[in-house]
């Protein structure tokens, strides 16, 4: 299956190209043949052209393609796999490199004793503020002097240990000798059969559980994996190398009594003020802390290392050099991020990580397209049986009940009850009785479609009249503006808590919520069209006789339509964005409950299916109007 | 008879900006049923201010209108009216613009058909009856609009600068129809127009306004409009009386505007 969709992926990403290029030469062509496109400005240069929307939609599906490194899986999916285990040497030689100024600016050491020499100095600007009097103060900066000692013993070559400096070249040498195998072709040797069995048994790069194989399947892997192994090892025991010496530790020693000292000298002092107290506390916890990092050992003289960082140089530039290919066509082919690895497993970095591979989306919205799986046991869109009758007790109400004259029966002396016609009349009512049951559609996208056509429905039947009045009579317009206006201008969101509370999270609230944004902006748009009526179009209504209601109707509501349906366009818009909100604030269906849910458990494929779904709603929502539009009213613009 | 009478009619506009406007001062005439008007006057002298008192859109400030011995009280049947530019619903066809008036009255469907033939042939648009009006040319719609007018079957047609938008030759041949619709179905005709040469061949009877306040200056009674008839309207214009005449009324208004001119 993987190599497969890779096949398809390899041969829409060649088609696109394609496409695009063609698409864009016919484009080119028509420019400089069509006679339109030689005014500036002519609108009908903007009507667009088929192959404008194919060079923009194959551009667009290509960059989504190349940064989600679709395209990299499909031509080249071993490559993954062998950006592991490269990165697996990267990862495991990365704790000896912090030691050098590789990636960064200083030396570990000298980093070290900048910060320790920061330290003391701090200490020793605000050694007055102890309250100590001249022999306690000689003794503070006593102690603040030998820890200076103690560090530039440590830096002093004179003093590195003969086992340290064995030690230290031992590194060095482990390093140079896993260099020069990198080098060597034969290098790690032919694969165990432990280790071709693995790489066999590991699945492809994309596969649903492991991102990307972890084992080394190729030449070149199983030498940097090899490497890796060699290097962690290395590294490991230069961690363990500490620089010390017997006077080093003597004076460790000492160092440790005196501050004891000093901070019983603290603790026998009377009439200290409570400052001066936690100052000497401060003071002598931040030497403490100081010794101790010093103890650690991990400054050295600065020539004992260059041995070890030349090796480095050399074993990263071999590796580099290793690489080969496969590092070039990372570059080219996987944009904005890398392969990393981690102590066991290997991830996608970047782009290529939040930004899921189209074949992997398509996967998903087809896999949850499926209504047997679904969204949270709820179809995407699907249909399901609804008995008739339910209908029917939605529909009737219950009161007809009791407008049926009697009395309901009661139970007779055998304990049994017979119904009578009140009982049918009831059962009716509450539509509980059997008939047949028909299909109606039913999941997380019909319903979200549902509300915000509720919601539309409602704003344009309650909004147009409403703003047609308001546009014709003063009356109307000064009763109704402050209503409408003091509500239009709050963000519909800000009113969500509030509507949700008092019509419930589920369909009315949202369909509320909806009606309350469509209806101000159907009032605002349906207002606009009737106060723009040419004054003479009504007057020569008038003049052939027609009733102000026939003005409405045949002259201001036509004349009015133009904005109506802009109105129309805006506000389904406006409505597909509060709803999305609205569900994601609260609810247990629809496609805004999907995308929370999925961005709680970061599923990136997941929060991209909702994204295109909606995108297509959009713009099939928008094409509707478009042709309604065109339909209904041609002579726009042209009156 | 439904003669148009006119005693004394007076109208004060109230400006935004405070103080008021005498748009038509002391303004008394009678025009007999069938009689063809032609009025003339400086931009701003209140023609279609009257023309929109006698169709009723506003109510005049001061004075009696009488049409056919009822008082004038808001827009009516009885008074067509034809606008500058068209004023044509852009979302109904040819057919059904023309149409409107009878749709209005809930006419036979059947009867409305042939109507609107009718109508379409007169004004020389047949076959054009089921074009969008937005895509006409404006002489086509000026015609649409008079047809519209007519075949309510007004007592009185009001036209203000009908043919003002239109081009010499277009122009020309509207005026010979509205001629040929004068003389055919004996309407009475008030036409509102900015030139003299138009107001001379479009009058039996002419009124040129002056302005501040808005009146009637002086009347005339002038034979071209019954020349025009029979000749072509090029031979009528040729004729010296014509251009007699013409001088006299151009002087006329040319003094009118030197004189505002001079007041401001
Ligand atoms: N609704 C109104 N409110 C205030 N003043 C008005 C109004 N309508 C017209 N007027 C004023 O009344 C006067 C006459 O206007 P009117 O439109 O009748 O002129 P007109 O003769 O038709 O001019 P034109 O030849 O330019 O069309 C003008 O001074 C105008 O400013
Ligand atoms: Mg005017």
């Amino acid at each position: 299956m993987s190599g497969y969709s890779g096949f398809i992926v390899g041969f829409l990403f060649i088609a696109l190209i394609i496409a695009c290029i063609c698409a864009t030469i016919y484009g080119r062509k028509l420019i400089r043949t069509e006679k339109t496109d030689a005014v500036f400005g002519n609108p009908t240069k903007a009507l667009g052209g088929w192959h404008w929307v194919v060079t923009g939609v194959s551009f667009i599906l290509l960059s989504w393609f190349y940064f989600s490194w679709d395209a990299a899986r499909a031509f080249n999916p071993k490559s993954a796999n062998e950006l592991c285990q490269i990165a697996k040497l990267d990862y495991a030689v990365n704790p000896i490199r912090t030691v050098f100024p590789i990636d960064d600016n200083y030396l570990r050491g000298t980093r070290l004793l900048q910060r320790e020499e920061a330290q003391l100095a701090g200490l020793e600007g605000n050694i007055d503020s102890l309250g100590l009097n001249d022999d306690k103060k000689a003794y503070a900066l006593l102690i603040i002097e030998s820890m200076r000692d103690a560090m530039t013993s440590l830096a002093s070559a004179e003093n590195l240990d003969a086992a340290t400096t064995q030690k230290l070249a031992g590194i060095e040498e482990r390093i140079n000798t896993l260099t020069d195998n990198m080098a060597d072709a034969a290098f790690p040797g032919a694969p165990t059969a432990k280790q071709i069995e693995l790489a066999e048994n590991q699945g492809h790069w994309g596969d649903p559980l492991n991102e990307i194989p972890l084992h080394p399947a190729s030449p070149r892997g199983y030498k940097f994996d090899a490497a890796a192994k060699e290097m962690r090892s290395i590294a490991r025991d230069f961690g363990r190398i500490r620089n010390t010496n017997a006077a080093f530790l003597a004076q460790i020693e000492e160092q440790k009594s005196r501050l004891k000292t000093f901070n019983q000298l603290t603790e026998s002092a009377t009439g200290l003020s409570d400052n001066e107290i936690s100052e000497r506390k401060d003071f002598s916890k931040t030497l403490t802390r100081v010794l101790r990092r010093i103890d650690d050992g991990l400054v050295f003289p600065p020539t004992a290392l260059t041995g070890i960082e030349a090796a480095l140089i050399a074993l990263d530039k071999e590796q580099r050099n290793q690489q080969g290919a496969v590092s070039l066509y990372a570059s080219l082919m996987m944009p904005g991020g890398s392969i990393d690895a981690g102590a066991s497993n290997c991830s996608e970095q970047g782009s290529g990580r939040w930004l899921p591979k189209p074949s992997d989306t398509i996967a998903t919205l087809a896999r949850i397209s499926d209504p047997d799986i679904g969204y949270k046991g709820f179809p995407l869109l699907w249909y399901k049986m609804k008995p008739v009758s339910e209908m029917i007790g939605f529909i009737v109400p219950d009161f007809i009940v009791s407008l049926v004259p009697g009395e309901f029966p009661r139970h007779d002396e055998s304990g049994l009850t017979t119904g009578n016609f009140k009982t049918s009349v009831y059962n009716f009512a509450t539509g509980n009785f059997d008939l047949f049951s028909v299909p109606v559609p039913a999941g997380h996208v019909w319903d979200s479609l549902l509300r915000v056509l509720a919601g539309l429905f409602f704003g344009i039947i309650l909004g147009v009249p409403l703003g047609l009045f308001m546009g014709l009579s003063r009356f109307c317009k000064g009763f109704f503006d402050p209503l409408i206006e003091l509500y239009r201008p709050v963000p519909p969101l800000a009113w969500a808590p509030l509507i949700l509370t008092i019509f419930g999270i589920n369909d009315d609230g949202k369909i509320f919520l909806l009606f309350m944004v469509a209806f101000a902006i159907m009032v605002i748009s349906a207002r606009t069209g009737a106060t723009g009526t040419a004054l003479s179009k009504i007057h020569a209504a008038h003049s052939l006789g027609a009733s102000n209601r026939q003005i409405l109707r045949r002259v201001i509501l036509p004349n009015s339509l133009p904005e109506i349906l802009t109105g129309i366009r805006i506000a389904i818009g406006v409505c597909w964005g509060t709803l999305v909100a609205a569900e994601m604030l609260a609810g247990t269906t629809g496609i805004g409950f999907v995308e929370n849910v999925a961005r709680k458990q970061s599923d990136y494929e997941i929060i991209w299916t909702t994204i295109i779904i909606l995108g297509l709603l959009g713009l099939i929502f928008d094409l509707i109007m478009r042709w309604v539009i065109n339909k209904v009213i041609p002579w726009r613009g042209k009156g | 008879m439904s003669d148009l009478v006119s005693d004394n009619l007076n109208m004060v506009f109230n400006v935004s900006t405070g103080g008021t406007v005498h748009a038509l001062k002391d303004v008394s005439f009678t025009l007999k049923q069938g009689e063809l008007l032609s009025v003339l006057g400086p931009s701003g002298c209140g023609k279609t201010t009257l023309l929109n008192i006698i169709a009723g859109f506003i109510r005049p400030t001061g004075g009696k209108l009488e049409l056919g011995g009822e008082e004038i009280d808001g827009p009516g049947v009885n008074r067509g009216m034809v606008f500058q530019q068209g004023a044509l619903f852009e979302w109904l066809t040819v057919a059904e613009n023309v149409a409107f008036g009878l749709e209005i009255k809930k006419t036979d469907p059947d009867v409305i058909n042939k109507k609107v033939e009718e109508w379409l042939e007169i004004v020389g648009l047949a076959g054009f009856g089921h074009v969008p009006t937005y895509q006409l040319s404006g002489g086509m719609q000026q015609r649409i609009a008079l047809a519209r007018c007519l075949i309510n079957d007004p007592d009185l047609i009001l036209m203000d600068e009908p043919l003002g938008a239109l081009d010499a030759l277009t122009r020309e041949k509207m005026q010979s129809l509205v001629l040929k619709i004068w003389k055919e179905t004996g309407k009475t005709i008030m036409i509102i127009t900015h030139s003299v040469e138009e107001a001379l061949l479009l009058g039996e009877r002419l009124f040129v306004m002056a302005p501040r306040p808005g009146r009637l200056h002086k009347e005339y009674r002038l034979p071209f409009a019954e020349q025009g008839l029979t000749q072509d309207l090029r031979d009528v214009k040729a004729t010296e009386e014509f251009g007699e005449t013409r001088e006299e009324i151009l002087t006329m208004i040319w003094n009118m505007e030197e004189e505002i001119m001079g007041q401001v």
